[in-house]
């Protein structure tokens, strides 16, 4: 077992920021901690890299307690935080020099690092010079030069584009293969899916829900989705009778609405044909699977970006 | 429109005024700047210069304090064995001065003069003639030999011949006082600035958590910040030293290895002090106001630029632990003064303690993440 978390709580002044967590994490899982800001991620996260210390409760490292082993451990822990600013001017070589010599590593594995990262052609260049995208790789190029058994990476894609978001997915990924164990803890539900085979909701200290992303869409948001914004006098419960839908919601207000279906294929051409029956104006429509937002909304009442 | 730009000021007054500490920083610590400067210079008028008289002949018929009570009468005159005769003069007019004469030898005179514990020293008297020795370039100097020169004149029923003697030889000139103060400066502004500053940095980069969650020890951190801002420090004490040396021609006149001792004892209590003041800050405000708050107050209280003798008397022993005035001090002895490394030990010891138990009591309130 790589991480072993027993109803762990921690607390600052008045905030409950972890409440009685539980969590196995075998060795070369990835997991995901989902969750809006202040869900408690970042403290859990800071409790399992031995940073901070649980109120109550147990935390095993590869079997072994932060007291106890705390230098075998950060041997063994890859971290990358979200927006960590290394020292301006060192070149991206030297940074990598600078913390491969906290674990007595050679100048090689830099030099192999730097290309994992795809920073070769920054090697000579100052930190203060690198982009967003560009620094937050070497973030992970840091987190990953003593090969850890465990990598940590606490938000590492907030604030970045989609397209340096992407490439450090491709660099985790290939990392991922080496067997390593990875915690990452996010709010963007699709760096989760993409990422984690297990994924943890998170929301005020607690986990709400675990499983594949499969596992929690079947058990916790059953069906498709069809959204639409109606002008006129929506047949609610016409609708409602529609073959496979599961739930149907309209605001008369806005004008929007939302079908639940079991299969969108099966029911949206009998819906279009009730729209068309019914005299009303289709502006606007949508047909998606539904996703972990959807799921945190039902569970938590807040969206995972709030 | 100017609804908008008074929702503005009110939002940003909000902002201001719920930041305690940049509240402290703007109000508060100017206030005890001036607290501080105005028990320095208020009343400048009132000052107390300080004059050591040197008899030539002890048997001297007509010395100096007698001179002042004869013509002055006891109204303005006191006389303590401690503090020795004080005159006040100008009384009326608003002008007003205050000198205090004390007794010594020629030597305890040049001595007091090098550590500016007084403002000139004379010999002779105001009825066969004055020679006043002070350093023309010390404005503090010249001033006090204005007033006294003026003071004399108005009491004295003849004009009384005056003579100055510059004191311009090496370890009595107003450089000579002033290199030793800003090699002392130039240590504690490389410890608080170079380690506290640095490390404060370093955390809010998020950079501090970093490296502590690597095999990184904690103390080897510390020490290569230590080190590192020494080997510096001690680049720019030379560098500072050579340009005296070259420019001014100070040369040191006491013990290297005394020098060493109170360059090591005096990094110590201005590193440790650096570790205590940056082991909590969370940002640029705390930071930037903590080092000011331990700097200006030593900066403007331990005698770089002028004497702490300024200050009242009360003042003067809680002046004298101040870390930077014990280095200034003693980088004075040993520079001008020539004084060895047996009389730098007590001193030595006071600066290693200042350090160690900054440096422990930061070590463990320090906030490393």
């Amino acid at each position: 077992m790589a991480i072993e978390i027993r109803n762990v709580c921690k607390s600052f002044k008045d905030v409950n920021a972890v409440q009685n967590v539980n969590l196995m994490v075998e060795s070369g899982e990835s997991v995901a901690l989902l969750g809006p800001n202040g869900a408690g991620k970042t403290t859990l996260v800071e409790m399992i890299e031995g940073v901070q210390f649980p109120d109550s409760g147990e935390i095993r490292i590869l079997g072994r307690s932060w007291e106890k082993d705390e230098h075998f451990l950060r041997k063994q822990i890859g971290l990358a935080l979200q927006e960590t600013r290394f020292l301006e001017r060192l070149t991206v070589e030297e940074t990598l020099n600078l913390f491969a010599s906290f674990y007595f590593l050679g100048k090689e594995r830099t030099r192999e690092v730097i290309e994992i990262i795809q920073l070769e052609s920054k090697r000579s260049t100052w930190v203060l010079h690198l982009s967003g995208g560009q620094r937050q790789r070497l973030a992970m190029g840091v987190a990953i030069l003593p090969l850890p058994q465990i990598l940590i990476l606490d938000e590492p894609t907030t604030g970045l584009d989609p397209n340096a978001r992407r490439d450090l997915w491709k660099i985790l990924e290939s990392f991922k293969a080496t067997g390593t164990t990875l915690i990452l803890t996010t709010h963007y539900m699709e760096e989760a899916q993409y990422l984690c085979e297990r994924i943890l909701m998170m929301d005020q200290g607690k986990i709400l829900a675990e499983g594949s992303l499969s596992h929690l869409l079947d058990k916790f948001g059953e069906g498709d989705l069809i959204e639409y914004v109606i002008e006129g006098a929506f047949p609610t419960k016409k609708a409602k009778e529609l073959p496979g839908v599961l739930s149907c919601r309209w605001d008369e207000n806005s004008g929007e609405g939302r079908l639940a279906v079991k299969n969108i294929s099966e029911t949206l051409p009998v819906f279009l044909q009730l729209v068309e029956n019914s005299s009303i104006s289709l502006t606007s429509l949508e047909c998606r699977r539904r996703t972990l937002d959807d799921l945190f909304l039902a569970m938590s009442g807040r969206h995972l970006d709030d | 429109m100017i609804k908008i730009l008074i929702r503005l000021i009110l939002s940003q007054f909000k902002i201001f005024f719920r930041e305690p500490g940049v509240v402290f920083w703007s109000f508060g610590f100017p206030l005890l700047m001036a607290w501080i400067l105005g028990i320095a210079f208020a009343n400048k008028g009132e000052a107390l210069h300080i004059v050591a008289v040197v008899d030539e002949s002890p048997d001297a018929s007509y010395s100096l304090p007698e001179w002042l009570l004869e013509k002055t009468g006891a109204n303005s005159t006191k006389y303590s064995a401690e503090s020795g005769l004080e005159w006040q003069v100008g009384e009326n007019n608003g002008e007003q001065a205050r000198f205090r004469f004390k007794s010594m030898n020629e030597d305890e005179a040049t001595r007091a003069l090098k550590r500016a514990q007084i403002s000139l020293w004379m010999l002779g008297n105001p009825g066969e003639g004055i020679q006043y020795h002070f350093d023309p370039d010390n404005t503090e100097s010249s001033l006090t030999f204005l007033l006294l020169e003026r003071a004399f004149r108005e009491q004295g029923s003849t004009e009384p011949q005056s003579e100055i003697q510059p004191v311009t030889m090496k370890g009595s000139r107003y450089i000579d006082f002033l290199i030793p103060g800003l090699m002392a400066m130039s240590i504690m502004n490389a410890c608080l600035w170079g380690i506290g500053w640095s490390l404060i940095d370093l955390r809010i980069k998020k950079l501090l958590r970093r490296m502590v969650a690597t095999p990184l020890r904690k103390s080897i951190f510390l020490l290569s910040h230590g080190l590192n801002r020494m080997i510096l420090s001690a680049a720019e004490l030379l560098l500072l030293y050579g340009f005296a040396y070259y420019y001014f021609g100070i040369i040191i006149q006491g013990s290297l290895w005394a020098l060493l001792l109170v360059f090591l004892s005096g990094y110590s209590a201005f590193a440790g002090i650096a570790v205590l003041i940056s082991c909590r800050a969370q940002n640029t405000h705390s930071g930037n106001g903590l080092i000011n708050f331990v700097t200006l107050p030593m900066f403007v209280l331990s005698g770089i630029f002028f004497s702490y003798h300024n200050f009242p008397d009360w003042l003067t022993p809680y002046v004298e632990v101040l870390p930077l005035t014990m280095l200034a001090n003693s980088l004075r002895g040993i520079i001008t003064e020539g004084i060895g490394l047996y009389d730098v030990i007590l001193p030595s010891i006071g600066l290693v303690g200042i350090g160690c138990v900054c440096f422990a009591l930061g070590l463990r309130l320090f906030y490393w993440h």
